[in-house]
């Protein structure tokens, strides 16, 4: 099986320790995985703020760079629902406009050969126990494209759970958005930064060390929330948990 | 008379801020977040007990849509069997035209007070201040639309009119201005649940006695027999629709459905949706009037069947499917925007996810509101999720995005329009078209990521400019050493040992 790293633009800009943390994990579990360096972007921003034309080289360019992979894992709910949801909705567009079925041709085989991290764990590759260590109490946020697009259910907790060493502790009110929302977070700033203070003041009343989640998107809104409210509580990507290990725990 | 005409609430400022006072008001939140989470929770428990509730979801989208693509046949078969049930049937095509309509009704009757049931048609068109403007006085009977008028102040939620106010609130409301309108307040009115809805009765029943003319809207109309339904919980509508002689429905050209038999699906779907109930306490189900001299209920009928935008809205493939929408409020309650916001931000009767979607239809998106609604959303999704008619309304707000961003087509008045861009995305467009150039070019991203990296120190964890939107609540993140695809070039994927 050819195994690709869909990495996604933020992560790769702003948390390449996500990135490490996928392929650490994923070697560990005896897959080996590339990063054809072609990636960009899925065209996320673009699409939902409403330039689709413009979103459409971005994912044409993403089903030409995976075009030769049999499984391509990004680690994130956003970016995996885009290419899941919308992108056959842009095919579909597309042919509505009187562009015929390129498009929609040319993004198909890439469309369920994509997978969000937790999904390929532990339905490709069947595993919930992946061997990682992290002694700390945590408490999870489901991200709303991988919670309610991509239907991620309890995959996530499954994983958490068993990580040796981790206290789960529930979230309140855990399926209520966190406000960042893409451009939503600055064109309606002050909504989406009511939405962040609720979500981060829940996730401090848990007691947890750390506030775990499958998208960066929204931990980058929340984590810069925690911050500016000075609390204290680590923003971290499900994948980093899932990649340390006792030999080498995530610092 | 507040600033009300064709629903348009005018002068409203786009929807950030008109947010930015609310979000701040903590009544307003604390009410908004006690009452929706409330029913929030409810609903999810009322909805839960239906096993095929997937397929009455599905079955509602299905006969709504049916019904929409054959609207023309079934309009032309409720005027048929409403006529020959001994009703008159009227065509507005916008709000003046019904607003019109209904005033020449009232004063064919000689009357000049009317009773209303609660109803989104009549609010959508600024009936009641059409009205007065007319000489004719009308008053709500709805509780929560009775607290709505006597506060002067404007509606917030679907269902549930004066969501923003809390029971101290409501005591301070009737006890002011319950005289103003007809019998007073009792003394010593307290804020008791029971109290409030008894000096509510009492200051009621005067106007159920002595009107002549009732108005309404209705939930259904059933083409094949001209039958019009109105659920509710309070009882209140039941007597506006029995007591008067004269009863003038406004109804919405997409509230049809084709035959009785699919009342089953919506009766069910409706009230677990709206109020967590199984079943509302009250359905007023009547076809024409009552010819005999001993039957109850009205001897005139008359149906005004409203189009104001909805032809408009069928037009477009995408957001034709907001007009499935049974108002059943349940995107509003699990909405965590509308939570913060208030349903006033949206500047119209319709607040929430739904109104989001509808006003910018039904009105266009030449308003500075309802150019800046399509974005009052961060796509979370919940709207779709409890939607009992299965209106995906992440896809049309994206769908609306696209027309105030970019322009394109849009049907007006029956009449295809080119729109153009709304002003003041200009910026944003070019920076799109070049997030897009460096994003088809692998190699200008990189430069750009490494760019950020080397200057990484200098970065500061605010940003001034339009970016002060972002980091005047929140920090940053700082910016790593070296972007991923660096890294994996640098060390091989990591195989080379390199951290
Ligand atoms: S859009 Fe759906 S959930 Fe919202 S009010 Fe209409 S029917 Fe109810």
């Amino acid at each position: 099986m050819r195994v690709a790293l869909f990495l996604t633009c933020v992560n790769d800009t702003l948390y390449p320790d996500t990135g490490r943390a996928v392929v650490k994990l994923l070697r560990r579990l005896g897959v080996e995985v590339d990063f054809p360096a072609g990636q960009t972007c899925c065209g996320q921003a673009h699409y939902n703020t409403g330039y689709r034309h413009e979103a459409e080289p971005l994912a044409r360019r993403y089903a030409e760079v995976f075009a030769d992979y049999d499984a391509i894992v990004t680690p994130s709910g956003s970016c995996g629902a885009m290419v899941r949801e919308l992108y056959p909705r842009m095919g579909e567009r597309a042919r509505a406009e009187g562009r015929g079925d390129t498009l929609a041709r040319t993004l198909a085989p890439v469309v369920p050969r994509t997978y969000e991290l937790s999904e390929f764990l532990v339905d490709v590759l069947g595993v919930s126990d992946v061997g990682a260590f992290y002694p700390h109490t945590v408490t999870y946020h489901p991200t709303c494209h991988g919670l309610r697009a991509l239907g991620l259910g309890d995959r996530p907790l499954r994983l958490l759970r068993a990580v040796k060493g981790l206290e789960l502790v529930e979230l309140p009110g855990a399926e209520e958005c966190c406000g960042f929302g893409g451009t939503f977070a600055v064109k309606n700033a002050d909504v989406s930064t009511a939405m962040g203070v609720d979500k981060v003041r829940n996730a401090e009343a848990t007691g947890a060390d750390a506030l775990c989640a499958a998208d960066n998107s929204c931990l980058m809104h929340l984590g810069g929330t925690m911050s500016r409210l000075k609390v204290d509580m680590r923003p971290v990507h499900l994948a980093e948990i899932l990649a340390s290990t006792e030999e080498e725990p995530l610092v | 008379m507040s600033g009300t005409s064709g629903g348009t609430y005018l002068g409203m400022p786009a929807f950030p801020e008109a947010a930015h006072d609310a979000v701040r008001d903590t009544t307003l939140r604390g009410n908004l977040r006690h009452a929706t989470h409330t029913i929030r929770a409810k609903r999810a428990h009322a909805v839960a007990e239906v096993s095929d509730w997937a397929e009455l979801r599905e079955a509602g989208k299905r006969i709504k849509d049916h019904t929409l693509r054959h609207l023309d046949r079934y309009l032309v078969q409720v005027e048929e069997t409403v006529t020959a049930a001994g009703g008159t049937v009227h065509w507005a095509a916008d709000a003046e035209e019904a607003n019109r309509i209904v005033a020449g009704l009232v004063r064919e009757t000689g009357e000049s007070e009317v009773v209303k049931v609660k109803s989104m048609a009549t609010q959508e068109i600024g009936l009641n201040e059409a009205l007065e403007a007319e000489g004719i006085r009308a008053y709500e009977t709805d509780l929560a639309e009775l607290i709505v008028q006597l506060g002067k102040d404007r509606p917030s939620h679907i269902l549930v009119p004066a969501i923003h106010r809390n029971r101290g609130e409501i005591r301070e409301i009737f006890a002011r201005e319950m005289s103003e309108w007809g019998r007073p307040a009792p003394e010593g009115l307290t804020d008791s649940p029971a109290e409030l809805a008894e000096a509510a009765r009492l200051h009621l029943r005067e106007k159920f006695l002595r009107a002549k003319v009732g108005i309404s809207g209705a939930n259904f109309v059933v083409a094949e027999t001209g039958t019009l339904v109105v659920v509710e919980s309070e009882g209140n509508g039941r007597m506006c629709l029995t007591l008067p002689e004269t009863l003038i429905s406004v109804v919405g050209i997409e509230k049809i459905v084709p035959t009785w038999r699919d009342l089953e699906v919506f009766l069910q779907t409706l009230p677990r949706s709206s109020t967590a109930e199984r079943m509302n306490p009250y359905t007023s189900m009547w076809t024409g009037t009552s010819d005999s001299d001993r039957a109850d209920g009205p001897r005139t009928f008359h149906l005004v069947l409203l189009d104001n935008g909805r032809t408009d809205t069928l037009a477009d493939e995408v957001g034709r499917q907001a007009l499935r929408c049974i108002r059943c409020s349940a995107c509003l309650n699990v909405c965590p925007v509308y939570e913060r916001a208030g349903g006033h931000a949206y500047g119209s009767v319709y607040p929430g996810p739904i109104g989001a979607i509808l006003s910018p239809q039904l009105r266009g998106t030449g308003s500075e509101i309802d150019a800046s609604l399509p974005y009052a959303s961060s796509l979370c999704g919940a709207c779709y999720e409890v939607c009992p008619v299965a209106i995906d309304i992440p896809e049309v707000l994206v769908h609306l995005r696209e027309r105030v961003a970019q322009g394109g087509t849009a049907t007006r008045e029956g009449a295809k329009v080119v729109l153009r861009p709304a002003k003041g995305h200009a910026a944003e467009r070019a920076a799109m078209r070049a997030a897009r150039w460096a994003f088809g070019r692998p190699g200008a991203l990189r430069a750009g990521q490494r760019l950020a990296s080397r200057t990484r120190r200098l970065h500061p964890r605010t940003l001034p400019g339009p970016g002060r939107a972002w980091s005047e609540s929140r920090d940053l993140p700082p910016v790593p050493a070296e972007p991923f695809r660096d890294w994996w070039r640098r060390t091989n994927g990591g195989e080379d040992g390199a951290k």
